[in-house]
């Protein structure tokens, strides 16, 4: 029998089928890891009681050869996504002991095909960050190390939990979400695959906010294969979020595989910055040249604009936050600040002491940008810049039909290698943060390591909706690169 | 700004000269709705505390806003019956402040681009002064809670029941000139919405209040600086507002002093205004669009249906009830004034006598429902039964004297009029024999007063007393008059 460690989602769908192995075995497997791995600090909350009940109900459809799409295969689900009746954190202090009385569609959408919750995935402070330092619950610890070093390594954020638990192993997929880079990055800092797709193909309802226009969930998983499983399964038009997308859901799986040949492959050239890697310069090289091995025509493009797409990004962001978290103010729920406090200072008060400097700081930039005399110089002036990096894309992808960059600038830092310094944190975000303006389908695939050993990604973006061709051409990337690298269970 | 030219009965004398009171209106109507404007929750008054809210309301983490379509449909509406520009396209925007009754920590309203702009009303201050008040703009809106600091010394309490109720902003342009043309664009406003069902206009209950915009200059001068006062709830108070806000800045103005951009209270017990809140107090709102709502786009196809399903309006109707049943300007706006006084006139009216039913409705039902205080929907008298009662009375089957006392019976039993003049035996006596021997028999009992009535005519009323006392008040009175005035020869 298969270690559990060493399937993918999808050969575990196929051996549970196959009545290889019950879906309560593989539970119990994957929550011994999670046991095993507490080091890593993947999880905020382990829900094994929950994930067994659950293993027990899809073993019963199993064996009777029923079943949907994730039947019984045991999952991470990032801490932002609203669980009933279990502890829903978003990484804050500030929700504490926040039991939502309801499921988000999401999460809802994955449970209605049968996967199992293993328990809440650590992230950053309500998605705030690039290396999940943030979090009220500690920083998660990538299972990858440097070569000869035992230096902690960040998996990246702000989905770091979720990036974590999928590369050692402690799940078969996880629900993450990409703000400005969240589900990408940490899969580039840890040999997974994300996938962020098109804004408004998942639901957001029941998923705790962060920035609203640019807020989208998708899967971090081993294979692009798994990630287009996933991702079926967790997006779909939802009436109770407005910005949903009513269209169905293709098949994603069924495209894997399908030629490339002929497809129209975007280099841009503003995506090569200075004090890159020449590593990652190279892996981008070989990127192109897999693609072109395979048929794809390379075209050179030009986008501009790329260099206010992070400027833009820190003021959009931050806005929608700053309105987004009024709501957590110690009056309806969560965290309270102790006292018999006036009103005005129960509100400074929970909040001072419920939320984290990193949030606070773009909570405060936040409310800057949108303030009586700034508000046309920073808010209208970056939606404006917005909409021509928008424009920009729409005009790319006449020319071309999937566009190829590095996933992030660099591998994988040491925890508190930059969290000092809040613009250079913020520059991870760097080739991402476009897709999330521009609401465009973005994947991030393991491509190969660097030279201290750590994984580097490759991202492809796409025209809206078409995540179809992005998963093809993820697939043709991750078929040439065959990264087989896998990191040591050194935390066992 | 276009000001209304300025007419010497709307100025207010001060010690130093006359002054000018410019007046806008902001009045928040409840849209009548079954549920919230962007939760499925009830959006029913009465309701005990927090039982009409759901997650969305109590701002849940992870919730969602979904625009409530039936809002939309009012809002337009109301649009139309205000005569304005619908927009096609309109935006939600997010306004920021921090309070426990508003759980988001913003409202969503709409900011830059409503879904209603510029429109006007006419309105009616008196009989003979009828104005023109311009409409701004009309925007949907969420409600927010109420916070309750009475029920324990020691903590507030949060009621969520209004939060997210939709309400409609109507703005006015600030060209009311008195305290009464204020009130008489409230109330007008109030016929208007009512008409059109998408408010029901109550008053007490909260569903209708105003801003009220006061400002004083010298006549045709620079705009003075206003004051706002919020959430006055009547009528009645709208005018003391004015009158006392008027009043205050004039005094202010005179002794040298400024007036303060100030949000204010009206205080009901003593009838003044006091500070709320000061321009330096004034939140920075950090108003943008809200992310969780795509722009309101809107059909002209849509609301094209929506005015053609409008119902007659009340300026409409008032001019056809005078035209169609030659009623008075007055009775033809007093019965226009609410549709339900005005339908009821119509069923009453229709293949009769207009102004015979109008002086009935008016004077005979509006007088005894105010004496017992009900609405017209409570009438105990329904309106094909005081139909009847005219039909009794123009084909003479009972007295207009008679016919009153058959009202009587009808407003306390609401019984059919024919029942009970058939039941008490209040038919008119018709029948010329019996009437002749009526007045036959006074006549020869009454000799003096025969003797005196070819001198003093006047007396001539007392015969025909006699026989209407004799008659038990059913002889038909034209009968009596020339039967008696035959016999008596005069």
């Amino acid at each position: 029998m298969t270690k559990i460690e060493n399937h993918t989602l999808s050969s575990l769908r196929d051996a549970l089928k196959n009545k290889d192995l019950s879906s309560t075995e593989a539970t119990q497997a994957y929550l011994s890891r999670i046991e095993n791995a507490s080091s890593l600090n993947s999880f905020i909350t382990l829900t094994a009681d929950k994930a067994l009940d659950m293993a027990k109900a899809s073993d019963a459809k199993l064996t009777k050869g029923e079943g949907g799409d994730l039947e019984g295969i045991p999952l991470g689900i990032k801490d932002l996504f609203c669980t009933k009746d279990v502890l829903t954190t978003a990484g804050s202090h500030i929700l504490d002991g926040f039991k939502p009385g309801y499921e988000s569609s999401v999460t809802s959408n994955l449970f209605n095909d049968g996967a199992v919750m293993l328990g809440k995935l650590n992230l950053d402070e309500f998605a705030m960050g690039s290396s999940n330092e943030t979090s009220f619950y500690g920083p998660v610890i990538s299972p990858w190390r440097r070569n000869g070093d035992t230096t902690k390594i960040t998996p990246g954020g702000s989905s770091g939990g979720s990036a974590s638990a999928v590369s050692a192993a402690l799940c078969a997929g996880a629900t993450a979400t990409d703000t400005g880079g969240s589900i990408r990055q940490p899969a580039a800092f840890t040999g997974t695959v994300g996938i962020k797709p098109t804004y408004g193909r998942c639901s957001r309802w029941g998923t705790v906010a962060f920035a609203s226009s640019l807020d989208q969930a998708g899967p971090i998983t081993r294979t692009v294969r798994d990630g287009a499983i996933m991702l079926k399964s967790m997006a779909g038009y939802d009436p109770k979020d407005s910005t949903s997308i009513n269209q169905a859901v293709p098949d994603y799986e069924a495209v894997l595989g399908q030629s490339v040949k002929g497809l129209k492959i975007g280099i841009p050239k503003e995506y090569r910055i200075d004090g890159m890697p020449a590593k990652i310069e190279d892996l981008w090289s070989k990127g192109i040249e897999w693609l072109k091995d395979a048929g794809c025509e390379i075209v050179d493009i030009s986008l501009p604009l790329t260099k206010y797409a992070l400027p833009v990004y820190y003021i959009v962001a931050p806005a929608e936050a700053s309105s987004n978290l009024a709501r957590y103010d110690g009056v309806k729920y969560g965290f309270r600040a102790d006292g018999d406090l006036p009103i005005d200072e129960l509100y400074e008060q929970t909040r001072a002491q419920g939320f984290g400097d990193e949030v606070k700081r773009r909570i405060m930039i936040g409310t800057y940008v949108l303030s009586a005399g700034y508000y046309d110089a920073y808010y209208l002036r970056a939606q404006k810049v917005r909409k021509k990096i928008f424009d920009e894309f729409h005009d790319a992808f006449k020319a071309v039909d999937l566009i190829l960059t590095p996933s992030a600038p660099s591998a994988a830092f040491g925890l508190g290698e930059k969290s000092g310094d809040p613009v250079s944190m913020y520059l991870n975000d760097i080739f991402t943060v476009t897709a999330n303006l521009a609401g465009l389908p973005g994947m991030s695939v393991p491509a190969g390591l660097d030279e201290q050993g750590l994984p580097l990604g490759l991202q492809l973006i796409a025209r809206p909706l078409d995540e179809e061709t992005m998963l093809k051409g993820g697939y043709v990337l991750e078929k040439a690169a065959n990264f087989k690298a896998r990191p040591e269970d050194w935390w066992i | 700004m276009e000001l209304r030219h300025i007419e010497p009965r709307h100025l207010l004398q001060g010690d130093t000269g006359d002054w000018e009171v410019i007046i806008g209106l902001e009045v928040h109507a409840q849209v009548s709705s079954e549920s919230k404007l962007f939760s499925g929750a009830p959006a029913t008054y009465g309701a005990g505390p927090n039982e009409n809210v759901s997650l969305v309301d109590a701002a849940m983490p992870g919730m969602l806003p979904v625009i409530n379509k039936y809002c939309v449909e009012q809002a337009v509406r109301t649009g139309l019956g205000l005569n304005a520009q619908i927009h096609l396209w309109s935006r939600f925007d997010r306004k920021n402040y921090f309070y426990p009754d508003l759980p988001q920590g913003y409202q969503i309203s709409q900011f830059k681009d409503p879904i209603v702009g510029e429109g006007e009303i006419e309105v009616e201050v008196t009989p003979e002064d009828t104005i023109t008040v311009g409409i701004e703009r009309l925007h949907l809106e969420q409600d927010a809670g109420k916070s309750i600091h009475d029920i324990s010394p020691s903590n507030s309490h949060v009621d969520l029941n209004r939060s997210g109720v939709a309400l409609m902003e109507i703005v006015s342009k600030p060209e009311m000139r008195s305290a009464d043309e204020a009130a008489a664009y409230f109330g007008k406003l109030r016929t208007i919405v009512r008409y059109l069902g998408t408010c029901d206009g109550n008053m007490d209950e909260g569903s209708m209040r105003a801003d009220v915009n006061v400002s004083v200059r010298r006549p045709g001068g620079e705009l003075g600086t206003r004051t706002e006062t919020k959430n006055v709830n009547s009528l009645r108070y709208v005018r003391q507002v004015i009158d006392f806000e008027a009043r205050r800045q004039i005094q202010v103005l005179e002794n040298g002093g400024t007036i303060d951009q100030e949000t204010l209270l009206f205080d009901v017990k003593t009838g003044e205004t006091r500070t709320m809140r000061s321009k330096e107090d004034a939140h920075d709102y950090r108003y943008f669009p809200d992310p969780d709502l795509l722009p309101l786009v809107i059909e002209q196809s849509w609301v094209d249906e929506i005015k053609a399903g409008l119902p007659e309006l009340p300026d409409v109707k008032k001019k056809r009830f005078s035209s169609e049943y030659g009623l008075s300007a007055y009775d033809a706006s007093v019965l226009s004034m609410e549709r339900d006084k005005a339908d009821f006139f119509e069923t009453v009216a229709k293949g009769r006598d207009g102004k015979l039913a109008s002086n009935w409705v008016t004077t005979e039902l509006f007088g005894a429902l105010n004496k017992e205080n009900l609405e017209i929907g409570q009438s105990p008298v329904s309106a094909g039964h005081l139909g009847k009662l005219i039909d009794l009375i123009s084909d003479d089957t009972i007295s207009g004297r008679i016919a009153k006392d058959v009202f009587e019976i009808m407003f306390e039993t609401g019984d059919d009029p024919a029942k009970i003049v058939e039941e008490r035996g209040l038919k008119q006596v018709t029948d010329t024999g019996a009437i002749e021997a009526a007045i036959d028999k006074i006549i020869a009992d009454n000799p003096e007063q025969v003797a005196q009535v070819k001198e003093k005519p006047k007396t001539f009323g007392w015969f025909v007393g006699q026989v209407m006392k004799s008659t038990g008040g059913k002889a038909n009175p034209k009968a009596v008059n020339e039967i008696l005035k035959k016999k008596l020869g005069v």
